[in-house]
């Protein structure tokens, strides 16, 4: 089916399902129950999770297949956004043209960096792409402030031309939409004491993010995928063959250049701000951390590791000392509070501190990232039951 | 002309930073091949050796003032360090006024013990690992050692002073005639960094141990087949760039006040120095170094700036551009190191 | 994956369970009275959205001190602070309309996207009704319009620049800070009878929008009193080494150095202009100075002796002597054995003026609470007799003009107050040139 082979069929029908019970998964928790800091499914962070790992999965088309570490993909990021709030404040708060211009001019952009920075591979070419991207981040931030609004992040106004929408009421700012159906817009089932939000915004990105895994399955698949791989293994046999490889490395380069701009265009759709700091070199590198820390070249790794590095960001940090009271209030006092002083260092303004850690224990004990961390539980779990099965022979 | 020769003179003190910074790296990345992003932690580890040591030099007894109140109408708490007590009033003061050059002799067993650990504790098990691995793991390790140092002081900059003997101006244009006057420190710390940059290269080039570990870096293999433990010295080479990473970053703090991400602040910057100096290249990174200090310092200048706004900005990365598209291994790098 | 089952297992329990309480409901903003995160049990939910990371994270941790001490204050424990000396006698201690008031926090590293993120959890997720905070200007002007789309109300702690209640002015936002314009109209006349009129000011400036409505508003009050600018330059924000950048002041006939920047910058700037030897030089027959026109007594801190002598102004500072401020520094100091800096200062009388006008308004509606905001004057908290205008949602109150002390005795007097600027002095039109360009709209209540 969608021609692919069965088991990519499986898996590609799983990851949807996953995609679209997302707000389900992701809220496990009762709303009034301790446990609901967890709780991650809200609009909000759903949207980024679907949209970092949107980016994560395009990033892995480049690095993952040929080994081309780019370090500037945050530009891609950010010019997409800009063209996305451009295109909301001059043409229509519709969504769509918004990611059709974003999409044609972070290619744009990933064309001409790529084809420069491509002349050099390794480190070189990581260097080269990291100083396009911080020259980017540095402009906008400062003398090209009058098409991005420097610091601030590019905003909607009230007296926005929107050509196409007409004369909008006045009074307040209008949300982005795709005919008609807000992005904003929630719908918040309540089953006994759980509460679910099913949010428009949502599952836009997650339609879109499934899209482009699909994309992404075809071509890990396909004999495009095939050539990149071959760039990644001995890029300098494939040349003496007479082969030219760089078409197919700026190919790849500039297709994950545009499911940047993509993800770029959704976080704009989803929240109309456009800030210089997305294209920062820590920007880029969480996109790098993220594929490395899910499992460079794997399918599901990078959405994993997208998924991974938010919830961190925007679980832990709002973690305080009051609520580690409250979980701990059950402990004798002296025992309580330092249980507490010892939490509070990796929570809250510690949270750092945390995803330092993991990401060193994750990179020593699972090199293969993320999903070699499934993997072996897959196969313990496999392997238990093998071993029961043999355990059980000798009684036959 | 005045101010051209002081942007020059800005410019090798920004040169001697970043040199001493990116030969650390090189000896880590270009020669080791270990992408070593906490790097940057560990100039910020040295320089947090000299806030260290003037805070112990500033233990104080502490002893209430009855005359004073403080803030809340208490009598104030006056506080007298205990090397003042100690030494007397002259030597103490003098230990905690020259608390940063005598920080050197605590970040140079401090910094190779913190080389030697992360290299036997971590980077061993990683030398096989791909470079994505290295990058993961060092990152995360930069991360660690940031929030250690963030939680002993804090996020805020903290202000080390020069000894005040060096803390003032001098005429540097005296000779040619002219009034030009330039801060003591940075002319020292210029100084110190090309004593430890000559240091650095003449125990490479004239000990036997320089000379397995050049060969080790050229060939790896061949020593090994020669009965030689590289290993071993390898050690002591992340050591070494630890430790100039550290005298780095000690002698900086009067000029940067030293705060607990500036590792983060240069770890890009050194990076892109090492990078176009060449890879595996000492003397590149060195000349690499002083010429992206040297330019940057001429773009800040106002008539640049007229020209070309924002450059000042950009005018690293924009340099390193053009010098990766016209010499495709930086200035001086070395066939085959990192290029795939 | 195997969670997948088990969580789906719960559910389904979960479902036939409690199938009687199937009660699906509206979009959340609707269904309860007419505006966003209505607060329906017996707590409300306060956001604190600081920067608990990066370079600001001192100052976002002093603010939280402030607000967890507000909240305090609100819910009756603690002594009251400045409760007692406010002029509207509203708040009684028993929480805010009878409910106790709870509170998030989150950090904002700083960074608006970051920020925007962490203000809609606590929107989404935590169903807070009023998000305050913030150390950078680009981020509150971020977050005051996530709030205005979302329909809750934001109380802008630590924010200078003249956008926040210019030309990016919000209904639903309100900044109890001073400004740039009032740092320049404040300090010009202590600057003229120090220095004289007869002055060529050189200015560096962080190369973002703070920086240059900083520039702007000292470079037209300096300007007024006769001075000369002689250039305006700006340097990349985080510079570190900004020798490049002094060294042209020397030759370049200047005799006042102004350093329009924050945080990290303004310590790295000021001590490396001291290096240079900039404050033993004669210029003109005159002893060249330097002037800071943003004081942050944290960052005052770790420029240390360099700041002695060096002319800024600040919102607030806590020697000073009126009721209110002894109240604060009294509950603030004996919780948290420091004074508070300024920032902790405009966070807890935000804290306590969103609570105070959802007192007086009776509901916590935005547009209640903007009615009840807006022209809104009190006393008692610090600055004297303050007006919070309701053209711009900007509070009119009187300037503190600083200088480094010559002899601190510890860390946190390192700045005196020369002089308390009347508020007529820094007051401006609502459409004055530098704020042009704005419009607050209309109170937006959520969906």
């Amino acid at each position: 089916m969608f021609g692919l082979n069965q088991k990519d069929t499986k898996f590609l029908l799983i990851v949807v399902a996953l995609t679209l019970l997302t707000p389900f998964l992701l809220n496990p928790f009762p709303t009034d129950s301790a446990m609901a800091q967890f709780n991650a499914g809200y609009p909000a962070l759903m949207q980024r999770f679907a949209i970092y790992g949107l980016m994560a999965i395009g990033f892995n088309i480049l690095f993952g297949l040929t080994g081309y570490l780019s370090f500037g993909h945050a530009a891609f990021l950010g010019v997409g956004s800009y063209s996305a709030v451009w295109m909301f404040k001059l043409l229509s708060m519709n969504i769509l043209p918004a990611i059709i211009l974003a999409m044609i001019v972070s290619g744009l952009f990933a064309l001409a960096i790529g084809y420069i920075s491509l002349r050099r591979s390794g480190i070189y070419f990581s260097i080269l792409t990291l100083a396009f991207a911080e020259m980017s981040y540095r402009l906008a931030y400062s003398v090209l402030t009058p098409i991005t609004n420097g610091e601030t992040g590019l905003q909607l106004n009230l007296n926005d031309p929107r050509i196409l929408d007409g004369a909008a009421d006045t009074s307040s700012l209008p949300v982005p939409g795709l005919f008609g159906m807000k992005m904003n817009s929630t719908y918040t089932l309540d089953i006994g004491a759980w509460s679910f939000d099913f949010n428009v915004g949502f599952y836009v990105c997650a339609v879109i993010a499934i899209l482009g895994f699909y994309m992404s399955l075809r071509i890990f698949r396909s004999p495009f995928g095939m050539m990149l791989r071959a760039v990644k293994s001995n890029q300098q046999r494939m040349n003496y063959t007479g082969l030219n490889s760089r078409p197919y490395t700026l190919a790849a380069f500039v297709i994950s250049g545009i499911y940047a701009g993509l993800a770029g265009a959704l976080l704009a759709a989803m929240d109309p701000l456009a800030g210089a700091e997305r294209m920062q070199w820590t920007a880029s590198g969480e996109v790098v951390l993220m594929t490395i820390l899910g499992g460079a070249g794997t399918l599901m790794g990078p959405v994993l590791g997208a998924g991974f590095i938010k919830y961190c960001e925007n679980i832990f940090s709002k973690i305080n000392e009051t609520i580690l009271h409250s979980w701990f209030s059950f402990l004798p006092d002296s025992l309580e509070s330092v249980v507490v002083w010892f939490f509070a260092r990796f929570v809250g303004e510690g949270w750092h501190l945390t995803l330092g850690v993991l990401f060193m224990l994750i990179v020593i004990f699972l090199p293969g990232g993320l999903v070699e961390g499934g993997q072996r539980i897959a196969s313990w779990w496999k392997n238990r039951g093998k071993d029961e099965d043999s355990s059980n022979q000798p009684a036959e | 002309m005045d101010a051209i020769i002081l942007q020059f003179f800005n410019g090798l003190e920004k040169g001697s930073a970043y040199a001493l910074i990116a030969l650390g790296l090189t000896l880590i990345f270009g020669t080791l091949g270990v992408v070593n992003f906490a790097h940057g932690a560990l100039f910020m580890i040295g320089a947090f050796c000299a806030v260290t040591l003037r805070k112990v030099f500033e233990i104080s007894k502490v002893s209430l003032d009855p005359t004073k109140t403080d803030f809340l109408g208490k009598p104030l708490e006056v506080k007298t360090p205990y090397v003042e007590a100690w030494f007397g009033e002259t030597v103490g003061s003098a230990m905690i006024n020259y608390s940063v050059p005598l920080a050197i002799l605590l970040t140079i067993p401090v910094m190779l013990f913190v080389g030697w650990a992360m290299e036997r504790g971590l980077i061993k098990h990683f030398y096989k690992r791909p470079h994505a691995d290295q990058i993961l793991v060092t990152f995360g390790l930069a991360i660690v050692l940031q929030e250690i140092v963030k939680y002993f002081f804090g996020a805020n900059p903290i202000q080390m002073m020069a000894p005040s003997d060096y803390s003032g101006t001098v005429n540097i244009g005296a000779m040619l005639g002219m009034d030009i006057f330039y801060p003591v420190w940075r002319l020292v710390y210029f100084f110190f960094s090309a004593v430890i940059i000559g240091g650095v290269f003449a125990f490479l080039q004239f000990t036997t141990f320089g000379m397995v570990v050049r060969a080790g870096m050229a060939d790896r293999e061949t020593v090994g087949l020669l009965g030689i433990d590289i290993d071993k010295r390898f050690t002591l080479m992340f050591g070494l760039a630890a430790g100039v990473a550290g005298l780095a970053g000690v002698m900086y703090t009067p000029i940067l006040s030293p705060n607990y991400h500036m590792g983060m602040d240069f770890l890009v910057l050194s990076f892109v120095v090492v990078v176009v100096g060449g890879m595996g290249s000492l003397p590149g990174a060195v000349a690499a170094g002083f010429l992206l200090g040297i330019l940057q310092s001429f773009a800040s200048l106002n008539e640049v700036k007229a020209i070309i706004p924002g450059i000042d900005q950009i005018i690293i990365y924009l340099v390193a551009i053009v010098i990766l598209l016209t010499r495709p291994r930086g200035l001086m790098g070395r066939k085959g190191v990192m290029e795939d | 994956m195997s969670n997948k089952f088990s969580r789906r297992g719960v559910l389904k329990s979960g479902a036939i369970a409690g199938s009687g309480l199937l009660l699906p409901t509206y979009l959340r903003a609707e269904s309860h009275s007419g505006f966003t995160n209505a607060p329906t049990g017996s707590e409300v939910v306060f956001g604190f959205n600081v920067p608990q990371t990066g370079p600001y994270s001192e100052e976002g941790l002093d603010e939280l001190r402030a607000f967890q001490l507000a909240v305090e204050h609100l819910n009756g424990e603690g002594d009251g602070g400045m409760l007692n000396t406010f002029s509207s006698k509203a708040l009684d201690g028993a929480g805010i309309l009878g409910k106790k008031v709870t509170f998030v926090t989150g950090d904002t590293q700083t960074k608006s996207d970051v920020a925007r993120a962490s203000a809609q959890s606590m929107i989404q997720k935590d169903g807070a009704v009023m998000i305050t905070g913030g150390s950078s200007s680009g981020v509150a002007v971020a977050v005051q319009g996530l709030c205005q789309e979302a329909g809750v109300i934001f109380m802008a702690a630590l924010t200078h620049s003249n956008d926040t209640t210019g030309k990016d002015r919000k209904a639903n936002g309100f900044r109890h800070f001073f400004n740039a314009y009032m740092s320049g109209a404040a300090l010009a006349p202590v600057l003229g009878s120090a220095y004289g009129t007869e002055r060529r000011a050189y200015h560096l400036t962080a190369d973002y929008t703070w920086g240059w409505t900083q520039e702007e508003s000292i470079a037209a009050s300096t300007e007024a009193l006769g001075w000369q600018t002689v250039e305006k330059v700006r340097t990349p924000v985080g510079a570190g080494d900004f020798s490049s950048y002094i060294a042209p002041v020397l030759n370049s006939g200047a005799d006042v150095l102004i350093l329009n920047h924050y945080g990290g910058d303004m310590v790295n700037s000021l001590s490396q202009a001291v290096q240079f030897g900039l404050r033993d030089k004669m210029v003109n027959g005159k002893q060249f100075e330097i002037v800071v026109p943003l004081y942050s007594e944290l960052m005052a801190a770790g420029a240390g002796s360099n700041i002695q002598g060096v002319y800024g102004s600040m919102n607030w500072n806590w020697q000073l002597q009126d009721a209110g401020t002894q109240a604060f520094v009294k509950s603030f100091g004996e919780k948290y054995g420091r004074p508070p800096s300024n920032a902790a200062h405009t966070s807890y009388v935000q804290t306590l003026l969103y609570a105070d006008a959802v007192t007086r308004a009776g509901t916590f509606n935005p547009c209640g609470v903007v009615e009840a905001l807006e022209d809104f004057e009190f006393d008692g908290m610090g600055n004297g007799p303050v007006l919070y205008r309701g053209a711009d949602h900007q509070c009119f109150k009187d300037v503190l003009v600083m200088k480094g002390a010559e002899n601190p005795t510890n860390e946190y007097d390192t700045l005196e107050i020369v002089e308390t600027t009347p508020r007529a002095q820094v007051e401006y039109e609502p459409d004055h040139p530098m704020f042009a360009g704005g419009d607050l709209g209309q109170c937006n209540p959520g969906a």
